[in-house]
């Protein structure tokens, strides 16, 4: 607390002297931009009730004035398809509660796609917000043979127009001063509509019950939806939607088709300020070196090679290069619980640091190398223009499964992390689509079940090669791919019919990738998993030393197994042993898979935990992977027989085990059926899947 | 809405160019189809095939969309 004679700052919200919002067609470069003027000093948070990004930075104008920048999904029209675009229409309509309607777009556009980047602002300008246009990437449209006329330009769209080369920080300064300026200058020329489109559009306006200056805008995106889309708005009375009916039935009376007109129309614009600013050589069909990387990337035999090779290599640096890292982090967290140890008496609060809190929350950490390399991956074949040539070239494939080709992206993710993936799915306009993306996203194997992996196959096989190791881990892998797409493949076919939806995919120019951006969004995805690490885990790890160690014998004289079996824990592995029992699990695997529904991760930690607070007594300090093969059974037999171990692992691949997700599933589809459909549908799976292998093993003789 | 049917733009061979003369393909995919720039009058070329031969990629309006031969086959056109 500050002492009453200290000046404090006035509340950082009430600086802020504009609000300034930056829209453009996906690839054009926006959010070079965006980290250009904000740098550091971005926020990203949701929109409420829908879980649409909501990203905004603070920078300051051309007089040190601080301003609010809030950058909108990439769209390439304002006519709704996703949620990331309703989002981005409300806030520009005024419509989003949270979220003041801008006094300034800027609106980026890529010079070396100047057509039809000029259809947003064609409709940005039907807006009535005043507008910057930020004419990006010029240098590559000089490098193409475009000659743009800045001057004609201007004069023919009648707002500022800025060129730019964002990467290198051109015209960041004259953008500055544009957005500066006051006061700030309304549009004052957009496409010219057909006058029968006209009249009716300002009929409609006047019915709308919103403030005059958004009205004719509103009531042109209104006239243009499709009956079906018409029927799904919620934001507008019902009277409203009659009108609306109503007169597009009086457009193509008149032979006007209001689906079309209007695209028509911006068009024809546009030509208008093509034939007059934008001049190109030769090389309208000519062959660039992009071109040119396409023939060999999207190739019918190289583009594949190359799309594996990529493939392989992420995931080489991902399961090899990592490795070292994570050895650090895991020998830092050693390094602490024996400082702890060795500074503390044997206490409960000991107990709960070394084995709760820091092995637990450890044993999580200990996966953001893992999370920074995939997210450096993400982010250069996003960056590079790679990723559309990867959904153009899977698309095929995706399709047969009942997937889209960009649902490959999420699907990719999820290897990571499901989160991250489930997330990605917004990209994906078909709400069928994207329900069975989010749905079979977490069969992909995310990094979170290797530790996993990694124990139990230590001892299904300890001392084998790490040749052999690697193959059956990528087994898990590939199971857990196989499974995915048949799910999906039975979903489309059983739960979700209906017609595959279009594939409209744009494949942007290679270029190289922007390094500050990379860093940026692995900076931001490090933020969000140790946030996750630090609170969600951190609780779980907790709670599970609880239940392992309390309540406490009433027998003082009882050993550790007999506390941990008297444990709140062990009385619920033991509860779940009739369920287990077919799959050779016995009940301290059990307290093992009760943990893991909150965090698979967990499960390594759990087993420690129990194997610790019980080797303690015989001061037997052995790797966890040997007390594991040393557990028996109560007749001796060994309890991780080979098939345990694999049907363990099989267990882990398919079970919906993370709490995380299920919260990201519920707030992405927005209510508690798929979720829960999904635990379900996982966990039958889960326990099919180790049930046949342990059974089904047995009877064809193996152990 | 239909204006003139003609060919259908998945029967282009690679390396053709062409101009769109109509639609058979329900509203909404009409329309996103005129906003990525495909309204009727629009010139275009068959760039590539994807390696398993789906989806085509084409050149419009100085940029490249590629789209399924299935919904390329509600687009109609002329060869130039």
């Amino acid at each position: 607390m500050s002492s009453p004679a200290t000046i404090s700052a006035p509340p950082p919200s009430r600086d802020v002297t504009r609000h300034v919002a930056i829209a453009g067609n996906p690839n054009c470069g926006k959010s070079t931009i965006f980290n250009a003027l904000t740098g550091l000093r971005q926020k990203v948070g949701n929109y409420p009730g829908v879980t649409v990004e909501k990203k905004t930075g603070r920078f300051f104008g051309s007089h040190g004035e601080a301003m609010e920048l809030l950058d909108l999904p990439g769209s390439y029209s304002l006519q709704v398809r996703s949620p990331d675009e309703a989002v981005a229409r409300d806030v520009l309509l005024g419509r989003q509660s949270d979220t003041p309607r801008p006094d300034i777009i800027i609106c980026v556009v890529d010079a070396s796609n100047l057509e039809r980047n000029l259809y947003l602002v064609a409709q940005m300008l039907e807006l009535n917000i005043p507008i910057v246009v930020a004419l990006n990437m010029v240098d590559v449209a000089e490098k193409n043979g475009i000659v743009i006329d800045i001057m004609a330009l201007r004069e023919k769209i009648g707002v500022p127009v800025i060129p730019m080369v964002a990467t290198k920080g051109t015209g960041l300064i004259e953008l500055r001063q544009a957005v500066s300026r006051s006061p700030l200058p309304s549009p004052a020329i957009c496409a010219q509509m057909p006058i029968v489109l006209e009249r009716e559009v300002m009929t409609l306006a006047k019915q709308l019950p919103v403030a005059q200056e958004v009205a004719r805008g509103e009531a042109l995106l209104l006239l243009t939806l499709h009956e079906a889309a018409l029927d799904d708005v919620t934001h507008h009375d019902r009277a409203i939607i009659e009108a609306t009916k109503a007169a597009q039935q009086r457009l193509v009376t008149a032979g006007i088709d209001p689906i079309s007109a209007p695209v028509d129309a911006r068009y024809d614009w546009i030509g208008g300020i093509c034939a007059a600013a934008h001049h190109t050589g030769d090389s309208h069909f000519a062959t660039s070196i992009s071109d040119k990387l396409d023939g060999w990337l999207t190739h019918r035999v190289w583009g594949w090679v190359a799309f594996l090779g990529m493939m392989a290599l992420m995931f080489f640096c991902i399961f090899t290069i990592a490795q070292v890292p994570m050895d650090w982090i895991k020998a830092g967290a050693d390094a602490l619980s024996k400082w702890v140890e060795g500074h503390m008496a044997e206490s409960d609060l000991r107990g709960l640091l070394t084995d709760g809190v820091i092995a637990g929350v450890g044993g999580v950490v200990v996966f953001l190398p893992q999370i920074l390399i995939l997210y450096f991956f993400l982010g250069i074949l996003e960056d590079t223009g790679y990723m559309a040539r990867a959904a153009f070239i899977m698309d095929r494939l995706m399709t047969k499964a009942g997937l889209h080709g960009k649902s490959f992206i999420p699907m990719l993710s999820s290897f990571a992390c499901a989160i991250p993936g489930i997330m990605a799915t917004r990209t994906i306009e078909s709400r069928k689509d994207r329900l069975v993306t989010i749905l079979v996203a977490p069969l992909m194997s995310c990094s979170a079940r290797i530790p996993v992996y990694t124990i139990m196959i230590a001892v299904l096989i300890p001392g084998h090669s790490s040749m052999q190791k690697a193959l059956i881990m990528l087994s898990m892998y590939i199971l857990g791919a196989v499974v995915a797409f048949a799910m999906a493949w039975l979903f489309k076919k059983r739960l979700l019919k209906g017609e595959t939806p279009m594939l409209l995919l744009e494949m942007p120019p290679y270029r190289l990738p922007s390094w500050k951006g990379v860093a940026l969004r692995m900076w931001e995805r490090a933020g969000l998993f140790l946030r996750r690490a630090g609170t969600v885990i951190l609780a779980l790890s907790i709670l599970l030393w609880a239940l392992m160690n309390y309540p406490k014998p009433a027998n003082t004289e009882a050993t550790k197994s007999e506390a941990l079996a008297q444990s709140l824990a062990g009385k619920m592995g033991h509860t779940i042993q009739p369920l287990i029992a077919p799959l050779g699990y016995d009940w301290k695997i059990g307290i093992g898979l009760i943990g893991s529904f909150a965090a698979r991760e967990t499960f390594v930690g759990t087993m420690s935990q129990m194997y610790s607070i019980e080797s303690k007594e015989d001061e037997d300090i052995g790797p966890l992977r040997d007390k594991m093969i040393a557990e028996k059974r109560s007749d001796g037999s060994p309890i991780f027989t080979p098939l345990v171990c694999i049907g363990l692992m099989v267990f882990y691949v398919l079970a919906m085990q993370c709490i995380s997700t299920v919260a990201i599933v519920r707030r992405e589809t927005n209510s508690w059926r798929w979720p829960l459909f999904q635990i379900a549908y996982m966990t039958g799976l889960a326990w099919l899947g180790a049930f046949i292998v342990y059974q089904g093993g047995r009877l064809l003789g193996f152990h | 809405m239909t204006t003139e049917a003609g060919e259908s733009l998945n029967n282009l061979p690679l390396g053709q160019k062409g101009r769109v003369t109509g639609f058979s393909l329900p509203p909404e995919q009409r329309q996103r189809l005129l906003e990525m720039g495909l309204t009727v009058g629009a010139q275009f070329e068959v760039v590539r095939f994807a390696p398993m031969g789906d989806p085509i990629d084409i050149k419009v309006r100085g940029y490249h969309l590629s789209l399924r031969k299935s919904d390329a086959a509600g687009v109609f056109v002329t060869r130039l």
